[in-house]
């Protein structure tokens, strides 16, 4: 009996992300060794850029969903793609409180309109926006497709917000990976931990997110059904019933 | 030096995301006993 969002995949995939965030936390507040000019405040980077990376990923999955909801109508990917930009800006609410936490050790200041903040900042309010579209009282194709649409326009913005630190000069630091990184032999393992513990725990989300989406979905089905039963007035007729996907 | 930053900046994400977290599995649980059990999960 399926009486929750859990299932077998979900409680192993749980516990697995639990123990390996559990490490993480361990390398990146305890092992890890602090930097030479921010010192302690090193450890955000542990915390701001897995949520970074869960971000990035969830509004890429959304597009995905959408372009494939758009070619073929599926109800599936309709439904991951709103999951995925649910957490998508869970995470970006993660990177900017982070972010701010860190610039102030750092930068001293927590916040300002630098290229990357302003374009992050951006990127937040339009899969707000997506969101919010998504909650509209519109016929559910319809309401399908404007989101895909949104879907895949947004993630223009994240492009931008990628690339804001080589386009244009601000606060921000440049990229913290890449084919010139120089990082510490154990600051680099505690970061690649935490995105894998951070990758886990945002995988578990998603399953667990797309699996109440679905069920609202059935719902809808549901009583959609029944009023289309009570008109007939065959209320009660095996429709209600019927299978729904 | 600057735990202050560090601290805050765990505490607040970590409470964040299983509040988060919580209100997923709850949310999954009220509307599973108003679906039907065979139309609950996607992959049955």
């Amino acid at each position: 009996m399926n009486r929750t969002t859990g299932s077998r995949l979900t409680r192993r995939l749980g516990a697995l992300a639990v123990v390996t965030m559990a490490i993480a936390l361990a390398f990146g507040l305890v092992f890890s060794p602090p930097e030479v000019a921010q010192r302690d405040a090193v450890r955000l980077m542990y915390l701001h850029l897995p949520t970074i990376a869960v971000a990035y990923l969830g509004f890429f999955i959304t597009m995905v969903g959408s372009i494939v909801y758009l070619r073929n109508g599926s109800v599936f990917w309709d439904l991951v793609a709103g999951a995925a930009a649910e957490i998508g800006v869970v995470f970006s609410v993660f990177l900017i409180v982070s972010g701010a936490l860190w610039g102030k050790p750092t930068w001293g200041v927590y916040w300002q309109w630098d290229p990357r903040l302003t374009s992050t900042t951006v990127m937040f309010l339009m899969y707000l926006g997506y969101l919010a579209l998504r909650r509209l009282d519109l016929p559910p194709d319809v309401r399908s497709r404007r989101a895909a649409i949104l879907g895949i326009v947004s993630f223009g913005n994240v492009i931008i917000v990628r690339y804001s630190v080589q386009w244009w000069r601000g606060l921000h630091q440049g990229q913290t990976l890449g084919v010139d990184t120089q990082l510490d032999g154990l600051m680099l393992f505690s970061l690649f931990l935490s995105l894998v513990a951070f990758l886990l725990v945002a995988a578990w989300l998603l399953i667990h997110r797309f699996r109440v989406a679905w069920l609202e979905h059935q719902l809808t089905r549901i009583g959609f059904e029944r009023a289309l039963a009570e008109r007939r007035g065959d209320l009660g007729g095996g429709r209600v019933g019927e299978e729904a996907r | 030096m600057h735990w202050e930053f560090v601290i805050a900046g765990y505490a607040i994400v970590f409470v964040l995301l299983i509040a988060y977290a919580a209100a997923i599995v709850q949310r999954g649980r009220r509307l599973s006993e108003q679906v039907p059990e065979n139309k609950r999960r996607y992959l049955d």
